[in-house]
Parts: structure tokens; sequence; C-alpha cells
């Protein structure tokens, strides 16, 4: 198992137990780096998402998982390092190639993301209204169906405020796979969820991923939910790769930081208090110093 | 010193680069039009939206200030014995500058808020980077309608304005102060002019729906998508459109009426 940062060690350091389909990646990250605000983000990073599998991207708050999901997507450019979804470079693109290769793409955001002044049937409708030029009674039924997947038929005449959140992420779920693609990028999917919206999630996304063939990224930091669905897992902090496995194999990890994260503890290699002046001094009236 | 020098340097590069976006933005949304064409259901909810829905608060606005100018107006005209004069006073003022110019201001204030408001949630709630991902273009498919429906709806409203604030005018110094029913009409057909007047104003609504949607387009699109952000966003509308409007004002009155 790979842990650690090594830069552009990845594939030379990969596990024996590394996916067996190697030479069948969805996605091929190398070298990826990307700042913000003077702040690196994301370092040097390397991964492969297979095709046809569900990978976990985990990692704490604030550690780059979104802005992960938003390079692949070409909604960011990073400062270097490329990007290979289905064999294209996705930053070498121009406008109507990433277009046409988005239409095989479905993102779920984290807040779903619904057209707020569309009720439930017209969201779903959307991507097919613009792209896919069906009759309206085509059009109809395929909307029910997808609806139907995500068992909320009986909700497409809601307005977006008038569901729950776990019902918004359903119908977005509903509308990312509406024009059939490749690949679906779930960014944080159980957050704020009760059990059993997260129960009802976690068991849609390996469904659809199974039953429509797809590959699904899913990033988040609930690591039990997150582990029992996916087939392979990233690890990711400080811009870096961590930790690369199966969910067995990282749950075998003994490094530190993994068992941090894994197990939730507290203080550890991340600690529990941000960095910061010893205390004394910040009592004495120095007052608390602005980074 | 050197720390001020250093924020006046940054605050010019801010709004240097501010402007550029917002020529680049333009530029993004004109180039929307030919999509938006083949599309004309979506112009048409933004005219609803733009126009109808800022009917109310411009006919009363321009009731009230036609009434006005018709008490001032009667007040000054008949000191020198021209109180017949009244309607041509009346209707000049509103279709040169009233018309346009409050009805730009009003415009700015109800509908140019709520297009910045509308926009920046939906930036902050990632509904545009939703349309990205659908591999829908949101300036195309969200900004687009949006400016040409206030830059229709400007001139109509403000023709509208000025409409009703001549009725205004007319029910004060005709109704209520006796002014002459016929030298009223009379009058203001024979001296307010087609072209020098009644265009030139529509030309001013023209340029002032393109300025306030702009602005309101831009500062909802450029908005940090926070609510702090999107309420200084829409306080920054109404400022930036009130100050441009004004400005313009000038610039184009000295352009087509000056000597």
């Amino acid at each position: 198992m790979q842990r650690g940062s090594r830069p552009g060690a990845a594939d030379a350091r990969a596990p024996s137990s590394r996916h067996d389909v190697a030479g069948d990646d969805l996605v091929r990250i190398r070298g990826l780096t990307f700042s913000r605000q003077g702040r690196r983000i994301l370092d040097r990073v390397d991964l492969d998402i297979p095709r046809g599998k569900v990978t976990a991207i985990m990692g704490p708050s604030g550690t780059g998982k979104t802005t992960l999901l938003k390079l692949i997507s070409g909604q960011l450019r990073p400062d270097a390092g490329e990007v290979l979804v289905d064999g294209q470079n996705v930053h070498r693109l121009g406008r109507g190639a990433l277009f046409e290769l988005r239409k095989r793409m479905g993102m779920l955001f984290q807040s779903g993301a619904l057209l707020t002044d569309l009720d439930v049937f017209e969201n779903v409708a959307f991507p097919l209204r613009e792209h896919a030029r069906l009759p309206e009674p085509v059009l109809r039924k395929l909307v029910l169906l997808k609806l139907e997947a995500v068992g909320l038929r009986g909700a497409a005449r809601l307005l977006p405020s008038e569901l729950s959140g776990g019902m918004a992420r359903r119908v977005a779920l509903a509308r990312a796979v509406a024009l059939d693609p490749m690949m679906i990028m779930y960014d944080e999917p159980f957050t704020g969820q009760d059990p059993i919206s997260m129960g009802v999630l976690v068991s849609l996304i390996r469904n659809l991923n199974d039953a429509s063939r797809l590959t699904s990224i899913v990033v988040s930091h609930d690591v039990r939910e997150t582990a029992s669905i996916s087939d392979y897992i990233y690890i990711i902090a400080n811009g870096k790769v961590m930790c690369r496995g199966t969910p067995a194999e990282v749950a075998a990890d003994d490094s530190p930081w993994v068992r941090q994260f894994m197990d939730g503890q507290p203080d550890g290699p991340v600690h529990f208090h941000y960095e910061a002046r010893p205390l004394e001094q910040d009592l004495r009236g120095a007052g608390v110093k602005r980074s | 010193m050197i720390n001020a020098l250093a924020s006046l340097g940054r605050f010019g590069l801010a709004a240097i680069a501010s402007v550029g976006r917002a020529h680049l933005l333009l530029l993004a949304i004109l180039a929307g039009l030919p999509s938006m064409l083949v599309r004309p259901r979506l112009l048409v909810a933004q005219l609803y939206g733009v126009g109808v829905l800022s009917l109310l608060i411009i006919l009363v606005s321009g009731l009230f200030v036609g009434m006005v100018l018709g008490l001032q107006g009667y007040y000054v005209l008949s000191q020198f014995g021209a109180a017949e004069s009244l309607g041509v006073m009346v209707a000049a003022s509103l279709v040169r500058e009233l018309g346009p110019v409050v009805t730009a201001l009003l415009v700015a204030g109800r509908a140019g808020s709520a297009l910045t408001a509308e926009i920046g949630l939906m930036k902050a709630t990632e509904q545009l980077s939703g349309l990205e991902m659908m591999a829908v273009d949101p300036v195309r498919r969200v900004l687009t309608p949006r400016f040409f429906g206030g830059f229709i709806a400007m001139p109509l409203l403000a023709a509208m304005f000025s409409a009703v604030g001549v009725l205004g005018g007319y029910f004060v110094g005709v109704g209520l102060l006796g002014v002459d029913d016929g030298a009223f009409w009379s009058q203001m057909q024979a001296k307010v002019d087609f072209h020098e007047d009644v265009v030139n104003g529509v030309i001013k609504s023209l340029v002032f729906g393109v300025v306030v949607t702009w602005i309101a387009l831009f500062q909802g699109y450029d908005a940090t998508p926070t609510s702090a952000g999107v309420s200084s966003a829409t306080t920054r509308t109404v400022v930036h459109s009130a100050l441009a409007v004004l400005g313009l004002d000038f610039v184009l009155t000295a352009l087509m009426f000056g000597e």
C-alpha cells in the first residue's frame, strides 16, 4: 500500500493489489498541482479512477477533495499537471469539446444545485431539453423513469424549496444520470443527511453504478458509509495522496495518520489546535494576531 | 505612506481588473444573442420579470412626478403669464429627462437589485456551476435573456412613465388649477418635437437599459458567493447604476441638446 507523498512516485510504488484494470482507467491524473491565494491545495497528485468502479476520495475537510473534482471536470485550471478523462486532456480542450465531454459526465453537487425556479420534473428534464431534442411524450417517460429510479416519481411537481436535503440530492442524482453519462462525480453526498436518507443515498450510488455500468467518484469524509460502497479508496491530505487501496487494505493500514482519520481520533498527526502562538502570550494582552 | 500608496495601487488594479471582467462578460452576453433568438420564451419570461413586474412602481411614480411638475410648473409659469405653456413644460421635462432618468433609477432599484441577488444566489447555491456541468453555458442561458429583457423593457417603461406623468400634470394643471384644456394639449403638440425630444429620450432609455442591466448582471455574476457577498453586490448595483445613469445623462444631454 502506498503511503506518504513522494511526488510522482505513485505508479512506481503502486501496490500489488492496485485495481486490476490499470489499462482501463477512465480518469488518469498526473502531477496535478493547484494553488489558491498562495496556498498549495494539491501538490503533484497522481491518481487513477478505474472504469466501472466506485472510487472514493476521502480526507479531512479543506484538503482539496472538491477542488480535485472541479479540476477533473474542467471547472478549474491546474497550475501544473494533467487530467485525462476517457483519453482526453481536459484542460487542453476548447469550450465546445469540453461541453461535449461534460455531456458524458454527471456531477452531484453538495447542495444539489437544483434550479430553484423549476419543479422537480423540469429539473430532471432540463439536460434532456437542452441536449436531446426528444418528442415530449418520450421525454416525459424518460424523466419519470429517472425519478422512479431515485424513488421520487411522486414528487415530480414539487419545487426544490419543498424538498428535504436528502430528496434534493436524489433529484439532483436523477438529473445527473438523465443523459446516461459514463461517469458521475459525487461531492460530499452524505453531508448533513439523517440515517435513513444516508442509507438511501448509499445504496442508490452503488446500485446506479452497477445497473448503469457507470464509473463513480465519491468525494466524502464519511468514512464508514463511503468505504462500504467503494471498490477503491484514496485518502488525501495536505495536498497529497496519503494512502490508497481497497477498503480492506485501508482499514488494515496502521500508519498513525490513516488510523486517526479512519477511527476519527480527535488528536494525532492532524492536531486538534489550529496553529497559534503560545496561549500565555495571547492572554497577556498582545491581542490575537491575524494571519 | 508607502502602505497608503500600496493600498491605492491595489485598489486601482482591482478596479481596472473589474472593468475588464465586466467588458468580457458583456461580450459573452452579446455573443449569446443568436442562441436566445432560437428560444424566445426565455426573453419573454425576462421581459415579464424586468418589465411587467416593474410596471406598478413606474406608473405610480410617473403619476406623482407629473403631478408635482404640474404644480411647480404652474406656479413658475403663472408669474410670467405663461400658464398655458404648462403642457409643453411637463411633456418636454418628462420625455427629455425625467422619464428616462427616473425610470432607470427605479428599474435599478427594483429590477436591477433583484437581478443581482438572483444571479448571486444562483452562484452561491452552485446553480451556475450545475449548468456548466450539464454542458449549458450559464451566460447564454441565464444572463443573455435578462440583459435583453432589461434593454427592451427600459424604453417601454420610460414611455409609460412619461405618458402617465403627462396625465398627472394634466390632472393638476387643468383639473385643479384651471389651465385651459385646449392650450395645454395644443402647445404640447406644437412645441414638443418628435425627433428632438421623443427620439432623444428613447435613445437615453436604451443607453440606460444597457448600463443598468449590465451593471446588475455583472455584480451578480462577479459576487462573492456568500450571503454578505451577495448583499454588498446588490448594494453596489444600486449605487453604481444611479451614478452611471446620472453621469451618462449629463453626457448624453450635452451631446443631444448642447449647441
